[in-house]
């Protein structure tokens, strides 16, 4: 379970994230969305312990993250489309590494799993750079799943995917929820991918949450036919 | 702090030297024509100085020594610049790393990479120019451990930079050890300096390594105080540089470097 308590975070002068609260059960898919630069970045940032909160803090399974960040980070993952692989070393080797870093037992029987089931084996020896950004979106997605995590923060997990891989990462996504029983928080702009996988949803703007809840409890209440407008109406609002 | 997570740092860069001759060729290639060029320097400073005439390999001695400080530093900066540059910078933090294990694992991976180097240069300034390092006997491992440890507190030191102010800190990662070498006497004695540098040379380890190589193969004597000296400001220099890299995982985790990092 997550729990955000009076979260804030101030750059120098800038306030990035306002006192914000929030809870996310066990096995529940959460999704954050709000415009570029509202704070979703630095939301994800001080859930993960690698941004200093200004005050407040950040509770995971009753452990505050500034005490507990290595044996948090053990159980959790993250998935970006800012940050890669090394792009040198083949498929298999990234997920040595990562493996070994997460202290993954049973390693190898671990990789050829993941390959199976992200369509990787064809990979295994390429090296990530060669890799079309489809299937390095799903080497991502390998190196995020290889610890199994219990939490999973996916931070626009498709952008710039085509439709049949994004639908692919999506319904893999889901599988592994469902399956494992995960916490995942999910920022996206894809209101529909939200729709899809979120069992509610938190609008965030100018670094504060405005408004939570179901999204079908969202759209009904602000009067829309869909998220997305939900969305245009919150954030030029 | 786990082996498991300090191997896999190490196997990382590994994987990277593993698969790319040119890698190899690079690390290779630099010692090697410091030696040669410098080989040639010494043959003419044999021919025609008294005060070298009877030590052949003292400068490429030196040369050899300040090369392997050289890579030593070089690649701890590399290491971590290899992870800015292909944008696997936030990948590691999220991982359950401690900051220890970075430092560890760094710190072996970057002896590995430097010995890719340096072992090449040592062994081919034998026969091409009748120098051989290890007449400077036992005293060498401790010279070389003095070098390294100076090697990793710099590239520590210019990886805290990179860390609190990102990759616009890289520029000093090539400088940083050009600044210090006019200091460290690396070819000419102390006593070359002007009296008010040789008062900041003295806070160096370099010169008191260096002025020892000078005084074995010159004299024949070892002097361990020199080497003393030298170790015990390194440690004095590599704790402040852990220190340091502390602080500035820390100031970076304010100001929220970490997970912003890239070219």
């Amino acid at each position: 379970m997550i729990e955000v308590n009076n979260l804030t975070k101030m750059f120098g002068n800038t306030l990035a994230v306002e006192n914000i609260n929030f809870k996310i059960n066990k096995s529940k898919i959460v999704g954050l969305l709000g415009p570029n630069g509202c704070g979703k970045s630095t939301t994800i940032g001080m859930l993960l312990g690698l941004i200093k909160p200004s005050t407040g803090s950040v509770v995971i399974d009753g452990k505050n993250i500034e005490k507990n960040r290595t044996n948090l980070l053990k159980k959790m993952n993250f998935i970006s489309p800012y940050i890669e692989l090394p792009k040198k070393l083949t498929v298999e080797e990234n997920l040595k590494v990562y493996g070994r870093l997460y202290g993954v037992n049973n390693l190898q029987n671990k990789i050829d799993d993941l390959m199976e089931k992200l369509n990787l084996k064809d990979f295994r020896s390429r090296k990530t750079g060669e890799l079309s950004s489809g299937q390095k979106n799903r080497v991502s997605l390998a190196k995020a799943l290889v610890n199994e995590p219990e939490i999973l923060l996916l931070d626009e997990p498709t952008a710039s995917l085509d439709p049949d891989v994004g639908d692919y990462i999506r319904a893999y996504i889901e599988e592994y929820a469902s399956n494992k029983k995960a916490t995942i928080l999910l920022a996206s702009h894809n209101m529909d991918e939200v729709e899809r996988l979120c069992h509610e949803v938190m609008m965030m703007k100018n670094g504060k949450i405005i408004d939570k809840g179901k999204s079908i409890d969202l759209i009904n209440k602000h009067g829309r036919k869909n998220l997305e407008e939900v969305f245009l109406k919150i954030v030029r609002g | 702090m786990k082996f498991h997570r300090m191997y896999a740092l190490f196997l990382r860069h590994m994987y990277l030297i593993r698969s790319s001759v040119p890698r190899i060729l690079d690390l290779i290639y630099w010692p090697t024509i410091q030696i040669v060029l410098w080989g040639f320097i010494s043959k003419f400073f044999t021919l025609y100085s008294d005060y070298y005439s009877h030590t052949v390999g003292i400068i490429l001695s030196a040369a050899i020594l300040y090369d392997f400080l050289f890579r030593s530093s070089i690649s701890f900066n590399m290491l971590f610049l290899e992870e800015i540059w292909s944008r696997n910078f936030t990948n590691l933090f999220v991982a359950p790393l401690r900051v220890s294990e970075i430092i560890t694992a760094l710190t072996v991976t970057a002896l590995f990479r430097t010995l890719i180097g340096i072992i090449p240069a040592i062994l081919i300034a034998a026969p091409f120019f009748g120098v051989n390092l290890f007449i400077l006997g036992p005293s060498l491992i401790l010279l070389f451990l003095s070098l390294y440890f100076f090697g990793i507190t710099l590239g520590l030191l210019v990886t805290s930079g990179l860390l609190r102010y990102g990759p616009a800190f890289e520029n000093i990662a090539w400088s940083s050890l050009f600044l210090l070498a006019p200091l460290g006497c690396v070819y000419y004695p102390l006593s070359i300096l002007p009296d008010w540098l040789q008062v900041l040379a003295k806070a160096l380890p370099l010169v008191y390594i260096f002025e020892e190589v000078r005084s074995i193969l010159l004299n024949n004597v070892v002097n361990y105080a020199n080497i003393i000296s030298a170790l015990k400001l390194n440690l004095l220099y590599f704790a402040s540089a852990v220190f340091i890299f502390y602080l500035a995982f820390y100031g970076a985790r304010k100001k929220g470097t970490l997970i912003n990092m890239g070219e």
